[in-house]
């Protein structure tokens, strides 16, 4: 069983960031629309628990980006030297070798790479407010719903941007690089 | 209903619009400059900062620089006082709503 250091990368900047962001959203929408609908109204220890909460996933979102934009995004726009016929190592010019293939690119990749910044602007800004009025949010009407659809924008961008990523890596997959041996099966 | 509640809040509602109408500019610096970086190749050049990651790096980082530049600027001006924040949020959901689309790429290509 082996994996290599992009293969790792890409692992670490879709399951470990994004697959992690999308799913702290659905407890943190959950938490932030019982707070709306109950006019504001909750206990004090839930909401120091949903600051830090909130905070670690602006944080995510910002390394689920980050990762993806200058780790794992320069591997797959690599450029392949001229007369190359085996374009594995190159996922964008894989895709678009093939009219089968080439939306994953034009629409996916290209939908994907901008719209995923969107989750990390709005999450901050959901943070930062909650952050900031902590209780007094329970009288800020206008301010709850915009930290509650603010979140729920950076969830949906991320799921898009998720979403993409995963098919695009399943159809052309960043490899190359260290490979990491974890064990060796015996053959049966 | 609600109005003797809202009408007892201790903080200004300032630093909460400031942060929201911040980030619908820069939602929405960032769907522009996807259009445009896609339409002229002169900008689309002009925003490759990093080029291994191409003109997404020159789009992400003048998004980011204009978004925390709004903040500031809206935070120093208003975070001590109270704004009519139903315009602020709805103006920042129209920004979000326009960088939605603006990021989109079978709408940029009907340009």
């Amino acid at each position: 069983m082996e994996i290599t250091s992009r293969g790792l990368w890409t692992l670490i900047h879709g399951m470990g960031f994004g697959a992690l962001f999308l799913l702290a959203c659905s407890a943190a929408i959950y938490q932030l629309w019982s707070i709306c609908r109950s006019n504001g109204t909750s206990d004090d220890h839930t909401d120091a628990v949903l600051k830090w909460y909130l905070l670690a996933m602006a944080l995510l979102a910002w390394l689920s980006v980050l990762s993806g934009t200058y780790i794992v995004y320069p591997w797959y726009r690599a450029v392949a030297p001229a007369g190359t016929h085996d374009l594995t190592m190159y996922p964008q010019l894989l895709l678009k070798s093939s009219p089968t293939t080439i939306g994953w690119h034009t629409l996916g990749m290209e939908w994907k790479e901008h719209v995923a910044w969107l989750s990390p602007i709005a999450m901050t800004m959901a943070a930062a407010t909650f952050f900031h009025y902590g209780r007094d949010l329970k009288n800020q009407r206008y301010l709850r719903s915009a930290v509650l659809w603010f979140t729920i924008v950076a969830f949906a961008s991320a799921a898009v941007a998720g979403t993409w990523g995963a098919m695009i890596n399943k159809y052309a997959p960043t490899v190359g690089g260290h490979v990491y041996s974890f064990s060796q099966a015996e053959a049966k | 209903m609600n109005s003797s509640i809202s009408e007892t809040r201790s903080l200004p509602n300032g630093a909460g619009a400031a942060a929201t109408l911040a980030a619908g500019i820069g939602a929405a610096v960032l769907g522009v400059l996807t259009l445009v970086g896609d339409k002229s190749p002169a900008v689309k050049n002009a925003l490759i900062f990093y080029r291994p990651t191409g003109a997404l790096s020159g789009v992400t980082t003048v998004t980011i620089a204009v978004w925390f530049a709004a903040w500031l600027l809206l935070h120093r001006l208003w975070s001590k006082k109270d704004v009519n924040i139903r315009k602020v949020v709805t103006g920042a959901f129209v920004l979000l709503a326009a960088s939605l689309l603006l990021t989109f790429p079978p709408f940029i290509d009907a340009f």
